[in-house]
């Protein structure tokens, strides 16, 4: 805790004082309801499946060792369907079991995570009961609901349902986003929408869920409900080994991607620089998500050809023959008969071939023209001559990002798409580029064994150039990122474990 | 649920759901139905053949339709209807396989067969998990336990129903493993491993939605039930989707960036390709277990990875040809590759040691070699040996000259295995 600057000690202090309070109160009121055991009981069994899937979570964290995407939370429907079982009173003491998670977590983090859920069930809780009232024939507020018989009709649950998941990941988000730019110094704007986008279905999941664990709760039997958790559990599990997968699949490629660079030093990790810059200019152009990611293995293959290319030619420092030049030309043709099979790359085979066009039809393999020349192809090749000027090369040194941009403009229409240009400077305007000199970059060895022709030169390690200088905090703010959308959604405070120690 | 298996042979399997569904037409037809009760049949009925078309590709490549199996099980399990008892067995029999030989007509249609196992074994877990419920009603009701409380006993109902549906699948998931140890000739362990490992997640998800379809349906919500719980099911089914999907383009990807070597001049067209297959056929023939055959797979692929590192390429590639010292270090430097991917440990311990000899010094065996290893390193000889060509004697001299260094450098039973690939390959040539 002492990592953290005062005005985020003295915030989390007060929303665990707050949890506090709201538990005391949710007792004390809780001890004077009628069917007093019984409730009880059903907060207990509640808790108790809360605490199950807390762990479950926590299992498949360990287990699978990836930092997850959007995923689906097991413990949100259990307490939506609280929410109903036990109104405004019980519901909260449901959740704050949280706080109890089976995770090495510092103790206040489990406070704070557990105060969260109490206050944010505690709002969701009362908007479900006083919209529900509203909506029910006898406009009564149900602080203590029936535990024997209830409404049901979907027409006076579902949008109480509904509003009170919203409640309940606003205020979870709002305090989550305000510890986190207290602690980060960032724009809460900016985590808030970094996070909440994407829980637009899974909040409607999380009413869904709720509502039928409540529904089988109370109609049919507490053992039951927990059949209503199986699929969701089971679709857990599978999404995570999806994201597992999916990770491995990343990584994979990019390390087989790097065992192309090899070849040629001064390539180190131009594949994936030049990936992240069409990447910037696809989504400054405007183009789909799934375009966009397309785009992104574009960047990552586009030179895979050059295995074809001898390495003395790759390596040579003066000027190239007319046989060499044209060793070299073959690469993109190469490129494409690897990544032809490639379904899912769709129209960024076709760039992979043409990336080296130029607008005036001078480029080659096919000297097409203009319009002729598909998009990716134009894209990568403003990202590709992009990442070339500003790392440095057998032939001349880096050159900054202002001039590697002003050189673009000057060459749009003869080489390059002008819009394309255009995307790329106003895309580096606003995010920025971080320049990795290529020359000087020396990565640990010793671990690794090195990869290069030259057995002891350090610099030609295995360890290649990844380390595109991202800055510390930005770092930092992805891995709180990661946690957080972990559960898709704000659902907690980072655990000390990042969940890849097992 | 089976693996993709259109009407091949008539299997004892396929025989004794015949028996089992002929025998229940023929006492559904003979005795009349309670009131009400043809309605619920065939409104599970339309569930079931709409659960039918809506499939979904597992892991491995296995079909399932979970809807329609989580459908025909409430129909199994289903205690009541509008307070109707069910007539029994015979009759969720009926229009469990009349469902689903009605929702496979699509598929007939466009000339893509009926998926006879996967409907064979539903038939048969329809009627296991029917079977197993039959005398509970009476023992509640009329029974020692009629005097019990209604809450403990609709727990124990609740109970039952789990258990019935749990084993019905489990029965499910053991004659799919019959099923394919008989196809792929394996042994049946194997298989059920393997089956378990795939079926597991969405068998459970399977039981746990056709009890809860049956209970809500026999309580209060009719009809509504099967809509309502297949949304669940539906989630299930969509991430298992996202995952089958992943895999598959894992793999293509893998296969096409094998190909690197090969553009790059350093190994022979198709080497990898052909290397990863022998070794598949090698490893299955070994009884070898699904996951462990993904990482041979893998491992095959990318067993000359290694070779990029290498300022030359060697002469036709062949690296069984070359230098000891050098293979090892091509398999280090490959293993490395796949290492960093961080993914993949498993592959790139097979990769670093696929140029290991078997037995490293006169006498036993190195026991820590993996067996991927060293059907890779046979597998690898033989395809520098022999490439593309179908000559026989080629092949011939090849595999004589691998089982002529078992005593050092190949497991002899890898070559064993390879010989009998060899031979099977001749025969079909043969024949």
């Amino acid at each position: 805790m002492r990592d953290f600057p005062l005005r985020t000690r003295v915030f989390i202090a007060a929303v665990i004082v707050a949890g506090l309070l709201g538990i005391i109160a949710c007792l004390i009121h809780t001890a004077h309801a009628p069917d007093v055991f019984l409730r009880f009981g059903y907060i207990a069994a509640l808790a108790l499946l809360v605490f199950a899937s807390e762990a479950f979570s926590a299992a498949l964290a360990r287990s699978v060792a990836t930092r997850e995407g959007v995923s689906i939370s097991v413990t949100m429907p259990i307490a939506m369907a609280s929410v109903i079982i036990l109104g405004p009173w019980g519901a909260p003491l449901v959740t704050a079991v949280v706080a109890l998670e089976p995770r090495r977590t510092p103790w206040f983090k489990r406070c704070f995570n557990g105060s969260m859920n109490v206050l944010s069930t505690l709002g969701a809780a009362w908007t479900y009961a006083l919209l529900h009232a509203q909506l029910s024939s006898d406009h009564q507020i149900q602080v203590f609901p029936s535990l024997t018989s209830m409404d049901f009709r979907p027409s006076s649950v579902l949008i109480p349902m509904l509003a009170a998941t919203l409640v309940h990941e606003v205020i979870n988000g709002a305090l989550m986003v305000t510890v986190l730019a207290l602690a980060e110094r960032v724009s809460p704007w900016r985590i808030w929408f970094g996070t909440m986008a994407e829980s637009a279905l899974p909040l409607f999941i999380y009413s869904i869920f709720g509502l039928m664990l409540a529904v089988v709760w109370l109609t049919i039997s507490p053992l039951a409900g927990v059949l209503v958790l199986a699929p969701l559990m089971v679709a857990r599990w599978v999404f995570s080994m999806f994201s597992a997968r999916q990770e491995a699949y990343e990584s994979t490629i990019r390390s087989l991607i790097q065992a192309v660079e090899t070849k040629d030093a001064y390539t180190r990790g131009h594949s994936e620089r030049v990936s992240r810059a069409s990447v910037m200019i696809g989504r400054s152009a405007g183009m789909r998500e799934d375009r966009v990611s397309s785009l992104r293995y574009a960047g990552m293959l586009h030179d895979v050809g050059k295995l074809g290319v001898p390495t003395r030619i790759l390596q040579k420092s003066g000027k190239l023959t007319d046989e060499e030049f044209d060793a070299i030309k073959m690469h993109p043709t190469r490129g494409r008969e690897i990544t032809k099979d490639l379904e899912f790359l769709g129209e960024a085979v076709e760039g992979i071939l043409l990336h080296h066009e130029r607008m005036d039809g001078r480029g080659y393999p096919n000297g097409l023209k203009g319009d002729e020349i598909p998009e990716f192809a134009r894209i990568l090749s403003v990202a590709d001559a992009f990442d070339s000027m500003t790392t440095t090369r057998s032939y001349r040194g880096a050159r900054s990002v202002e001039e590697a941009m002003d050189e673009l403009r000057r060459c749009k229409d003869t080489q390059f798409d002008a819009g394309f240009v255009e995307a790329l400077v106003a895309a580096v305007t606003r995010d920025g580029w971080d320049v990795v000199d290529t020359t000087n970059q020396v990565t640990p060895s010793g671990s690794a064994p090195a990869m290069g022709s030259d057995d002891d030169d350090p610099t030609a390690s295995s360890e290649l150039g990844l380390g595109l200088a991202t800055p510390v905090d930005h770092a930092a703010l992805d891995a709180f990122m990661s946690e957080i959308v972990r559960d898709g959604g704000i659902h907690g405070l980072p655990t000390g474990d990042k969940g890849s120690t097992p | 649920m089976s693996r993709r298996s259109d009407t091949r042979s008539v299997l004892p399997l396929q025989l004794a759901a015949a028996v089992v569904a002929v025998g229940s037409f023929a006492y559904t037809a003979s005795n009349p139905l309670p009131e009400g009760i043809l309605g619920a049949g065939v409104v599970f009925g339309i569930f079931i053949a709409l659960g039918e078309i809506l499939r979904v590709t597992l892991p491995g490549g296995r079909q399932a339709a979970p809807l329609a199996a989580a459908g025909s099980l409430a129909f199994a399990l289903l205690p009541s209807f509008k307070g109707v008892p069910l007539p029994g067995v015979a009759f969720a029999v009926t229009v469990v396989t009349l469902a689903s030989i009605v929702g496979s007509l699509p598929r007939v249609f466009v000339g893509r067969g009926i998926h006879l196992d996967e409907v064979s074994q539903r038939v048969l877990m329809t009627a296991t998990a029917a079977a197993l419920i039959a005398p509970w009603p009476e023992l509640l009701n009329h029974g020692e336990l009629a005097d019990l409380s209604d809450v403990l006993k609709s727990n124990i109902q609740l109970i039952v129903m789990v258990v019935a549906g749990a084993l019905a699948g489990l029965l499910e998931i053991a004659l799919a493993a019959a099923t394919r140890a008989n196809e792929a000739r394996m042994p049946f362990s194997v298989a059920l491993v393997d089956e378990l490992r795939a079926m597991i997640g969405i068998t459970t998800a399977v039981t746990a939605t056709g009890v809860l379809m049956a209970l809500a349906a026999s309580k209060s919500m009719d009809y509504w039930a099967l809509p309502v719980f297949a949304v669940p099911m539906l989630l299930t089914q969509f991430s298992f989707r996202r995952y089958s999907s992943i895999e598959a383009t894992y793999l293509q990807t893998i296969r096409a960036l094998s190909k690197v070597t090969e553009v790059g001049g350093y190994t022979e067209s198709g080497h990898a390709r052909r290397v990863s297959v022998l070794s598949s056929r090698i490893g299955s023939e070994l009884g070898m277990t699904e996951r462990e055959l993904t990482d041979l797979e893998y491992a095959a692929l990318m067993h000359d990875i290694g070779q990029l590192a290498w300022p030359d390429p060697f002469p036709g590639g062949a690296t069984s040809l070359i230098a000891p010292v050098h293979q090892r270090r091509i398999a280090e430097l490959g293993a490395e590759v796949v290492r960093q991917s961080g993914a993949l440990d498993s592959v790139a311990l097979i990769v670093e040691r696929q140029a290991d000899s078997y037995r490293p010094g006169p006498g036993l065996p190195d026991e820590s070699l993996p067996l991927a290893s060293r059907i890779i390193k046979v597998a690898n000889a033989y395809d520098d040996a022999v490439g593309a060509s179908l000559d026989m004697e080629r092949m011939q001299y090849s595999l004589d000259r691998l089982t002529g260094a078992t005593d050092r450098e190949y497991d002899p039973a890898v070559v064993d295995a390879l010989a009998r690939i060899v031979d099977r390959r001749f025969e079909q040539s043969y024949s």
